[in-house]
């Protein structure tokens, strides 16, 4: 299979994107095609602009200059809730829940635009049999069950990550942005995060930033690899372990660290 | 399903409008029937107001414009019926005043909930103060000083009902005032609803899950300034007046206050302040000319200990009596209430003493004076032992309470 060849089955494509705050360019040119259906890591070192490029394809900030799109049709600098309609979804680095609702209101939530219902206020929720079916389907699938009434913000940390990404997922969106799903976590809270990924995402297009080298070689089909808001690589895992500029730039000692 | 029949709200609706039918009947004179009139439009308006700050994270200076300018419009639309210019059934006016509030709260909410926190409120008071300038200023609508007044009996009578007798107009509040809570009630479990406490939650995230947190706060602010103009219709019909004060900062600040006075978490925590406030405006002002003095000291004392209001109290007790622990807090309680006496009749004392300009005045005056402040010292003294005995037996019961919360 030829990855990122096909271009009609390009989820997301970016072309000379470019950002900078003031004076400090943040994001120099980049280029990056994410096929429809792959597991696609960011790596880089800290500062290179891993998250920035998160907020700016999710509408977060508006881009220097440069396009994105989203199945083809152009989403640069459209508003981070249209973006989410055309069937994109992020998760933040720093959790971002809602901390005082419960954990099935906050994914209930989260399914209500998918579904239709919009702004409405002449429904009952308690009618909604689809979207308390939806959101219990992803309760489930977050392994949160036993925490549905309780408020997110009560939550242990572990639990709100895994919520994080439950928001994110819980509409059905194609295409998932995870930005460091398992930062902060333990070996074993990792390890089942990485579970967790790899079930929600089944039949989706992931991008994620990631630090742990072995969460990234564990889940991604392809990697890019950011230095300096530039991407210097794109390829298999094998590849990206193979390739010199990486090496030098970036990876080295933390590769071999990772495969022993 | 088991949201779809749940006994247990429907039984607490029909108690509520049970308690509405008979209170009249208990509470029959003329001075309590006009404050219960009272108590069921400020119930109304703030229940709106908390659509905003409990609901949507929305701190409003501004929320009497609406319950004014609906006042003003009902005002001239009674006039006018009486003029025979139109006919609208006094009992229907409320949806005039409710079509006014939420016609002004779409206009001015477009521009004030662009942003959240800190820049809405200041928005919000500047609205506030440019509708009051207004007021002032347009007195062929607004009336000048006297405001515009009104003739509730102006629809004639209809099945023996004129609105002449208070107790008509007691019953048309509380129709209207059960039907606006119902509704209130309803959407808060309504898709929109639920967003709403997203937003006021976590604007930001509620965005990257489709929604758009402008959109989001202008609907419930024009939903809020709906209900607020019913609230001020029927005061209008209550009183046959209006004055520019029911539109003015005084009459925003009060809302805001029976608000967090209530508490602004539960649903029902504005219902609590509601009443609590009209009745002490009402009664206090009976018995002493300090009486704002006192209600600032009250609001003062909730917000320092106990931030989440009166329904807020209510609320974490609820799992002591669930586990049936309640007397195990009694003693310590009964310890601070007393405490808490000794101290609020010595300030009471002073209050009094200094508000009457009672420095000085003879050996009597004196020795209230020395009784007063010791009261205030020794009250104020055993109080602290007191809250520390209660804050005891709160962490020896968390153990046994965690299960039940």
């Amino acid at each position: 299979m030829e990855l990122g060849k096909d271009m009609n089955r390009r989820a997301l494509a970016l072309t000379d994107v470019r950002k900078q705050f003031g004076q400090t360019k943040i994001i120099n040119g980049v280029n990056l095609d994410i096929t429809a259906g792959e597991r696609h890591a960011l790596i880089g070192p800290n500062g290179a602009g891993k998250s920035t490029l998160f907020n700016l394809i999710s509408g977060r900030f508006p881009v220097s200059s440069g396009s994105i799109s989203l199945h083809g049709s152009e989403i640069t600098n459209k508003e981070p809730q249209v973006i989410n309609r055309l069937g994109l979804s992020r998760s933040f680095q720093i959790t971002n829940i809602f901390p005082k609702l419960t954990v099935f209101e906050n994914l209930r939530c989260a399914v209500f635009w998918a579904l239709g219902y919009r702004y409405s206020f002449f429904r009952r929720v308690s009618a909604l049999y689809d979207a308390r079916e939806s959101a219990e389907q992803t309760l489930a699938m977050i392994g949160l069950e036993d925490r549905r009434e309780k408020m997110a913000g009560e939550l242990t940390y572990a639990e709100q990550r895994a919520l994080e990404i439950g928001i994110t997922i819980a509409s059905g969106s194609d295409v998932i942005l995870l930005d460091e799903p398992t930062a902060g976590m333990s070996r074993s809270e990792t390890d089942a995060a990485v579970a967790l990924i790899s079930r929600v995402t089944e039949g989706k297009t992931l991008l994620m930033v990631e630090h742990d080298m072995g969460v990234v070689f564990n889940l991604a089909d392809r990697i890019s690899v950011l230095v300096y808001g530039e991407v210097i690589a794109t390829g298999t895992p094998a590849e990206i372990r193979a390739n010199k500029k990486v090496q030098e730039a970036y990876l080295g000692t933390q590769l071999e660290e990772d495969e022993e | 399903m088991r949201e779809m029949f749940n006994t247990g709200r429907l039984l607490l609706w029909g108690g509520v409008a049970l308690l509405f039918l008979f209170l009249p009947l208990i509470f029959s004179g003329g001075f309590s029937l006009s404050m219960l009139s009272q108590m069921g439009i400020m119930i109304i308006f703030a229940l709106s107001y908390n659509m905003l700050l409990g609901q949507t994270g929305l701190l409003s200076f501004g929320h009497a414009v609406y319950f004014g300018l609906g006042a003003f419009v009902t005002a001239h639309a009674i006039n006018f019926v009486e003029a025979g210019a139109f006919g609208l059934p006094i009992s229907f006016m409320p949806l005039v005043g409710g079509m006014t509030g939420l016609f002004f709260s779409l206009i001015l909410g477009f521009v004030t909930t662009r942003r959240p926190g800190t820049p809405f409120a200041m928005i919000s008071l500047g609205i506030a103060e440019m509708v009051a300038a207004s007021a002032l200023m347009f007195t062929t609508f607004f009336g000048g000083e006297g405001g515009i007044v009104t003739n509730r009996t102006a629809g004639g009578a209809s099945w023996g009902v004129s609105y002449g007798p208070q107790i008509q107009v007691y019953f048309l509040i509380a129709v209207w005032c059960f039907v606006s809570m119902a509704l209130m009630f309803a959407i808060t479990r309504t898709p929109l609803g639920r967003i709403a406490n997203a937003v006021r939650d976590n604007p930001e995230r509620a965005q990257f899950i489709g929604y758009n947190p402008t959109r989001v706060r202008w609907l419930m602010m024009s939903l809020a300034g709906f209900f607020a103009g019913i609230a001020g219709a029927l005061a209008t019909i209550n009183y046959e007046i209006i004055t520019a004060e029911a539109l003015g900062l005084m009459a925003s600040g009060n809302v805001v206050l029976m608000a967090f006075i209530g508490g602004i978490g539960q649903f029902w925590g504005p219902m609590i302040g509601a009443v609590l406030v009209t009745w002490l405006q009402s009664a206090l002002s009976n018995f002493t000319q300090a009486w704002l003095l006192y209600f600032g000291l009250l609001f003062l004392l909730i917000i320092l200990f106990s931030p989440g209001g009166i329904s807020n109290l209510i609320t974490i007790h609820l799992p002591a009596w669930r586990a049936g622990v309640v007397k195990r807090l009694m003693p310590s309680y009964g310890f601070a209430f007393l405490s808490g006496g000794i101290a609020f009749i010595g300030v009471v004392g002073v209050i009094e003493l200094l508000y009457r300009g009672a420095l000085f005045g003879g050996v009597h005056v004196g020795l209230t004076w020395i009784a007063s402040t010791l009261m205030v010292f020794i009250g104020g003294f055993f109080l602290r032992r007191a809250a520390r005995a209660v804050r005891k037996v709160w962490e020896d019961l968390s153990p046994e309470l965690a299960r039940w919360s």
